[in-house]
């Protein structure tokens, strides 16, 4: 291999990554992307070509040192390699999965500016399978230090406040309202996307540093805030996420077969309606189903009623180039035969005199100037609209925190959308010992910035209490 | 894991478990509920709190077999786990001294008034209760209902016991007669609709709805319902809503979801015509 030489012609683009075929995936729940073998991993780390700033490094929002872990891989050290990424990331398997890289550590990439970046999420996705592979426990030796802390939410934020502390000696408790820890991993994010074998590792992983995870205890109802802190908690981490979904208030909204993302997602991740009546969570999705949204969230959904055997629709208020969700899933979904519709944004939905959806009807937008958020603003054109034919409706709008926490924490305050109020470095809150961070301070955001909002927080935490 | 203490049949297909949950007793009050979810393969199901004990760390439930998973939860013993078991969910009653309130149960429904109509009555309130089932023995819970009321009405449809007839029909003699000044109803959708029919507007009739739920955290929205002409989710703003406010034909649509799939589920897992044993044998091995 030519890695060592000075001077090498770059090769122009990313080592493709093995997929399952899209006529085939579109059938069933098994990961679409296979990952990098070690040889093409090896191959792919040498394109980077460790350039004088490492713009990457700032492009990764907790500040992976990516050149040195994409050295270790060009010299094979893999175990080194994946070392390297825990010092900042305690979910790189996942992260390798379902960070928009495009936005972050790639879109700095130097050799990226002329050529396609080095694939820099595929290799921390191969070096955290490849650990998993080997089986190794690399469970460090920790020694207690006699402080409590609770963790509300078991979503990507609070897992890793959980890891932080406990591989600091805390004698950490997550308490999660659902049944499984993971919050969206494991509700939200499809099988084919995600597997849950792999969530479930990290967790694992977790709960080996000492962190206590209990399942089935929604805080707010089984134990306010206030409460844990009574109950000897030194210091507690909000991480509830953003699980309230949105809907639009269009006439038509509450009929059967009108579901928001969560509730369809759930069904399918979190209870297995896919393998219903083995597993006895029904869901039904009928011939034709509409998606109203733009993001991953809509992507997912799309793509699972379609593995659910369905006609597939997007509908989305902007065009392609405003979508918001990750690129290679909006590839992966129109490869497997979801229909886009840009442009357009539902008004109605209709139902038959039982009560369930037969059509829904859009207004069709233009693009006008560019709003507060730099995108271009959806102008509805007068008297423009269509009917298309379905049996189901997803929203998938948004989403906003969950208020069970704040309704019951008095003193804890939140902004108008109800997100709690945090600082930005250390996560604290209104309240003394109180920190929070993830989709619950910043609204529904990405998992890469959930856990750096947790790392973040566990940090003060640790500082406070050594305080 | 959540251990079942006790199980008893209180009429043909109705049962009851206590459950041994000490952080929710602690917690539980009148009018929330719970989700259970009885194995790896179950789904979750939401029941209302039928009683607590807070000391023996005990959560009451009464369900009836009407589906898969409650036919599944009828074959479990005392002894027997549940994966699941969380809440307690949902708001509480409110319970006030209003003067004189009428409590209303119907089938199954008995079972989540009666805490209701004890805390009424610890606060101070007159109660009069209403309890109704099809036949004498379908009806549940007469003696613990009799114990916290001041009058009690019994109604079945064939007569079998107490008046022949409806608890709506029972209500409306009542308020004929009485100064009626709250109305709780809990049970089939109909009852509860057609007590609301019969109550004048100025009496708040509280009724509590059981929509189809997954998570009961207010995370999915599939427990939708319309009060007041507004969208609520009854898991977190509810159960208990204002029943003259509430959209019943949608309740009554929204409940049919997923009829047919139901009935998938109940005849592809017939395996044994009830004596199905395969769910308690996964039981046994966790
Ligand atoms: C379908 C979908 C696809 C997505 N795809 C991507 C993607 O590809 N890439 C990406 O970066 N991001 C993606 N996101 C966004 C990302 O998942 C979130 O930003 C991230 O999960 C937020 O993490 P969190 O820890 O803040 O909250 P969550 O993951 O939402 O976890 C919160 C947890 O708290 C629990 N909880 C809530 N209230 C209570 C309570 N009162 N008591 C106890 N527990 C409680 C919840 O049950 C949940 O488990 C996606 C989101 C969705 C919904
Ligand atoms: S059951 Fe999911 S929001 Fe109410």
């Amino acid at each position: 291999m030519s890695q060592d030489k000075p001077k090498r012609k770059i090769i122009p683009n990313k080592h493709p990554m093995p997929f399952q075929d899209p006529e085939i995936r579109n059938h069933n729940f098994d990961e679409v992307a296979l990952g990098y073998s070690e040889d093409t991993a090896v191959l792919e780390a040498s394109r980077c070509i460790h350039c004088k700033n490492s713009p990457c490094v700032e492009g990764c929002p907790v500040g992976i040192d990516i050149p040195a872990f994409i050295k270790m891989i060009s010299e094979r050290d893999f175990a080194g390699a994946i070392n390297k990424i825990k010092e900042k990331n305690y979910l790189p398997a996942i992260c390798g999965r379902v960070c928009p890289q495009e936005s972050q550590c790639e879109s700095k990439c130097t050799i990226g500016k002329k050529n396609e970046p080095v694939a820099i999420g595929r290799l921390e996705r191969f070096v955290a399978d490849w650990e998993m592979a080997q089986g190794i426990d690399s469970t460090p030796d920790i020694k207690p230090n006699g402080k409590k802390v609770a963790i509300v939410g078991s979503g990507p934020s609070g897992l890793t406040t959980a890891a932080c502390l406990g591989l600091k000696g805390y004698q950490v408790t997550v308490f999660e309202a659902l049944h499984v820890a993971g919050g969206v991993l494991i509700y939200g994010i499809p099988e084919f996307r995600l597997p849950k074998q792999i969530v479930a590792r990290e967790i694992e992983n977790i709960s080996k540093l000492g962190v206590d995870i209990r399942v089935n205890a929604v805080v707010g109802k089984l134990n306010s805030i206030d409460e844990l802190l009574e109950q000897g908690y030194d210091a507690v981490y909000i991480g509830t996420g953003a699980g309230l979904p949105y809907f639009m208030n269009i006439p038509g909204e509450n009929l059967n077969g009108v579901y928001s993302a969560n509730e369809f997602l759930t069904r399918n991740n979190l209870m297995k309606a896919y393998k219903f009546p083995d597993y006895l969570t029904p869901i039904r999705v009928g011939d034709r189903v509409a998606v109203i949204g733009g993001g991953n969230v809509a992507m997912d959904s799309a793509r699972t009623a379609l593995r659910l055997g369905a006609e597939s629709h997007i509908i989305y208020r902007r065009t392609l180039k405003e979508m918001p969700a990750r690129h290679e899933e909006i590839e992966h979904a129109m490869e497997e035969g979801v229909n886009f519709e840009y442009l357009a944004s539902p008004i109605e939905i209709k139902g038959n005199e039982e009560g369930r959806v037969t059509s829904i009807i859009c207004q069709k937008y233009e693009l006008g100037e560019a709003d507060e958020s730099g995108r271009r603003k959806p102008i509805p054109i007068p008297g423009e609209t269509f009917e298309i034919p379905v049996d189901t409706v997803i929203m998938a709008i948004g989403q906003g925190p969950n208020p069970l926490v704040p309704q019951t924490t008095p003193d804890l305050e939140t902004n108008k959308w109800g997100n709690i109020i945090a600082d930005a470095q250390t996560g604290a809150t209104s309240m003394e010992g109180v920190y929070a961070g993830g989709d619950v301070v910043t609204g529904a955001a990405t998992v890469i910035l959930a856990m750096g909002a947790g790392k973040a927080a566990a940090d003060a935490i640790d500082e406070y209490l050594k305080g | 894991m959540f251990e079942i203490l006790l199980k008893e049949e209180l009429a043909p297909k109705i049962k009851l478990f206590k459950v041994l949950a000490p952080e929710l007793a602690r917690k539980a009050e009148p009018g929330q509920f719970i989700i259970l979810r009885i194995d790896e393969e179950g789904e979750r199901i939401p029941l209302t709190i039928a009683d607590f004990d807070r000391d023996a760390g005990t959560i009451t439930i009464i369900f009836q077999e009407v589906g898969k998973t409650t036919d599944i939860l009828g074959t479990l013993e005392a002894g027997d786990f549940l994966q699941d078991f969380v809440g307690p969910l949902g708001m509480e009653s409110e319970i006030e001294n209003y003067g004189t309130v009428v409590c209303i149960g119907g089938g199954v429904g008995v079972a989540p008034v009666f805490p209701i109509a004890r805390a009424l009555k610890e606060a101070g309130n007159t109660v009069i209760s209403i309890i109704g089932a099809r036949t004498a023995d379908m009806l549940i819970w007469k003696q613990e209902m009799s114990h916290i009321s001041s009058r009690l009405h019994v109604a079945t449809d064939d007569g079998s016991l107490g008046q022949k007839g409806f608890v709506s029909d029972v209500l409306l003699e009542i308020l004929g007669k009485t100064r009626v000044d709250r109305i709780i109803a809990i049970g089939p959708v109909p009852m509860m609709e057609a007590v609301c029919k019969v109550t004048p507007e100025d009496i708040t009739t509280m009724v509590s709805l059981n929509p189809i739920m997954v998570d009961g955290t207010g995370m999915c929205g599939a427990c939708r319902v319309e009060v007041d002409k507004k969208t609520r989710f009854a898991c977190v703003d509810g159960p208990e809503f204002d029943g003259h406010k509430v959209n019943w034909e949608l309740v009554k649509m929204r409940a049919k979801m997923f009829a047919k799939e139901e009935k998938e589920a109940l005849s592809y897992h017939r395996c044994g015509e009830g004596e199905c044993q395969c769910h308690r044998t996964n039981q046994n091995e966790k």
